[in-house]
């Protein structure tokens, strides 16, 4: 049984409870389901997170931006092509220090996902994430980024426009920038789509959100010819926040409440404030190009390999 | 973590009895993936090709200038002055992080098959005289796909640049990301990109040639981001896979899509450069480039 079934489950339980009239009754079943949610919904498999995080009313990034920041102004446009709704960034204020927010911007319903085309951005949404954080950079902002994408659109039009290219130069910038930036993943963090965001002093992770390098989906296909073995694809590649958090890859997991985000929205937003506030200001003494350095830095030393010392082997034969 | 120690203590051992490998011959003729017979079909025109002379045209199709893939090896071969490479970055050992089925025995058999350790060899050479580091893949080792060790090799190739302060030229030919090494494949797109700005901010060159085929994770870090972008003729490059485009967007996709030229005119190739050509560009472009003029 994954986590949906459970959920619903849990939620028919509750529409049940709420028929009945004998508040005796009431609270011992109560107590009674908070004691299933405990043990039902701790201890989660990797496949219960990927579809957490694909949750339809897990909180987006602007219910984050919302809560968090004290005021958001949004900014529009790449100003070189168009604008593309599936990133949204702007200047925000965060006690009292003025931010720049750029985050991927999934949709609540079906005609808000088309209109942010499923937070799968295009070139150009790349670009204005650029843009906007070049800006951040001259007027020494910190940068946040919310990560929320199942990956960087592939179509027509992204080819031509040269997604690649887009990908790459937000990588290449995002390393040499001198303000700190730190990037939250908040649900799905699809591939160099994710990344193109998340190249940052701070990683943060939320605890049901994936990161990976594709979906367990497109994993499964490649590798074993069968798209519906999903589930043990993402046992196997090691998406889960608390895997990540030993390979170093992401730097802090931000709490959430039983069940998912989108049981106690509030406090997933209060917890990731804390998170953000207590990053920002452990790297306020830092100098700009110590920041820029030690992001540089911390990339250098990713990867897992091992390397001959040839001169204890005596020598290379060659 | 420390599932992963052992077992990375384990490989290395199991890794020291294959230390001493043969000398690798830099200028022993392609035998790989060649096919036995001596004349095939091009995959182009359907003419036939002689197999024997092919390393000699530069694999290179006579009658309809199809461009072949090639082995990094031949690559090296025909485009730096003889005898003048030195490969630099040896040594390094592939590892399973994720402990995948299977990927071990992968990558042993690759290595018999290419003799390559990995999918990327570099080192120093020089271009009608004019010295450089070359970057080469191969596509033939499990589609060129960058894992931990490629993205290491890559890196540690422009830091290698940046300390002799030469120029880099890097031909890329690859799938992509490794899948099999998950996300530390992922970050190595991270890596190369800012060890690209790291050379860029010495005021070095870099040039990046892009050959068949070229796309995903390598297309989306440092191969778009060099100073100047070529490209063979007809070579495959893109972000996205031709066949992922078209089920998301469920049609079949024009002729001539993501190749070079295509590229060309949507403006993210400075030029199309056919092979022949490809040396003495190159070695146009490092004098142009020069430091010091002589």
């Amino acid at each position: 049984m994954n986590i949906l079934e459970k959920e619903r489950k849990l939620r028919e339980l509750a529409a049940k409870i709420e028929e009945l009239d004998n508040p005796e009754m009431i609270r011992s079943l109560k107590d009674e389901m908070e004691k299933y949610k405990k043990s039902a919904m701790t201890n989660l498999t990797a496949w219960d997170r990927v579809l957490l995080a694909r949750h339809q009313q897990r909180p987006t990034s602007r219910d984050f931006i919302d809560y968090i920041f004290d005021d958001f102004y949004e900014l529009h446009g790449d100003h070189l092509y168009r604008d593309d709704l599936s990133i949204l960034g702007g200047i925000a204020m965060l006690n009292g220090r003025a931010v720049t927010v750029v985050a991927q911007q999934k949709g609540k319903n079906l005609d808000e996902n088309l209109e942010r085309n499923f937070a799968m951005p295009h070139p150009e949404g790349y670009r204005k994430a650029l843009r906007l954080m070049k800006q951040a950079e001259k007027f020494n902002r910190p940068i946040i980024t919310f990560i929320d994408t199942p990956g960087a659109y592939p179509g027509l039009g992204a080819e031509e426009r040269g997604q690649g290219e887009a990908i790459a130069r937000n990588l290449l910038e995002m390393s040499g920038f001198t303000v700190p930036i730190i990037a939250v993943i908040i649900g799905e963090g699809g591939s160099g789509g994710a990344l193109a965001l998340g190249v940052a002093n701070k990683v943060l992770m939320l605890e049901n959100a994936i990161y990976s390098i594709l979906s367990p989906e497109g994993y499964a296909s490649i590798l074993w010819k069968d798209s519906s073995l999903a589930s043990k694809a993402a046992e196997v590649m090691k998406l889960t926040s608390y895997d990540l958090e030993e390979f170093g890859i992401i730097d802090r997991i931000v709490a959430e409440p039983i069940g998912g985000a989108h049981f106690d929205p509030e406090l997933t937003y209060e917890y990731t404030k804390v998170a953000i506030v207590e990053e920002l200001d452990a790297l306020r003494h830092m100098s700009n190009i110590d920041l820029r350095d030690a992001r540089i830095k911390k990339y250098r030393d990713m990867g897992f390999f091992q390397r001959f010392n040839y001169e204890n082997l005596g020598g290379v034969k060659r | 973590m420390n599932d992963l120690v052992k077992a990375f203590e384990q490989r290395k051992q199991e890794r020291a009895k294959h230390v001493d490998r043969p000398r690798r011959n830099y200028n022993r003729d392609s035998n790989i993936d060649v096919p036995k017979g001596l004349y095939e079909k091009c995959s182009n025109c359907a003419e036939p090709v002689n197999m024997k002379q092919i390393a000699q045209e530069q694999f290179v199709c006579k009658h309809c200038g199809e461009h072949f893939k090639m082995r990094a090896i031949d690559r090296i071969n025909i485009t730096v002055d003889p005898g003048s490479f030195i490969e630099k970055g040896l040594g390094y050992i592939t590892l399973n992080p994720l402990f995948q089925d299977g990927y071990d025995e992968k990558i042993k058999q690759y290595q018999e098959k290419t003799d390559l350790d990995e999918a990327y060899i570099y080192g120093y050479c020089k271009i009608k005289g004019n010295p450089c580091v070359i970057g080469v893949m191969d596509s033939y080792f499990l589609m060129g796909s960058m894992g931990s060790v490629v993205g290491e090799k890559v890196t540690r190739s422009f830091e290698y640049a940046i300390y002799k302060k030469l120029p880099i030229i890097i031909f890329t030919a690859s799938g992509g990301a490794r899948m099999q090494e998950g996300i530390f494949s992922l970050m190595q797109m991270a890596k190369t990109s800012a060890a690209v700005l790291k050379h860029s901010d010495q005021g070095h060159l870099y040039i990046s040639v892009l050959t068949h085929p070229t796309t995903g994770g390598v297309t989306a870090s440092f191969a778009s981001i060099a100073d100047i972008t070529l490209a063979e003729p007809g070579a495959l490059i893109g972000f996205a896979g031709p066949r992922v485009i078209e089920q998301t967007i469920k049609q079949t996709l024009p002729e001539g899509f993501q190749r070079s030229e295509f590229l060309q005119d949507k403006g993210f190739v400075d030029r199309v450069v056919e092979r022949k050509d490809l040396r003495d560009t190159l070695a146009k472009l490092l004098v142009m480039h020069r430091r010091y003029p002589l």
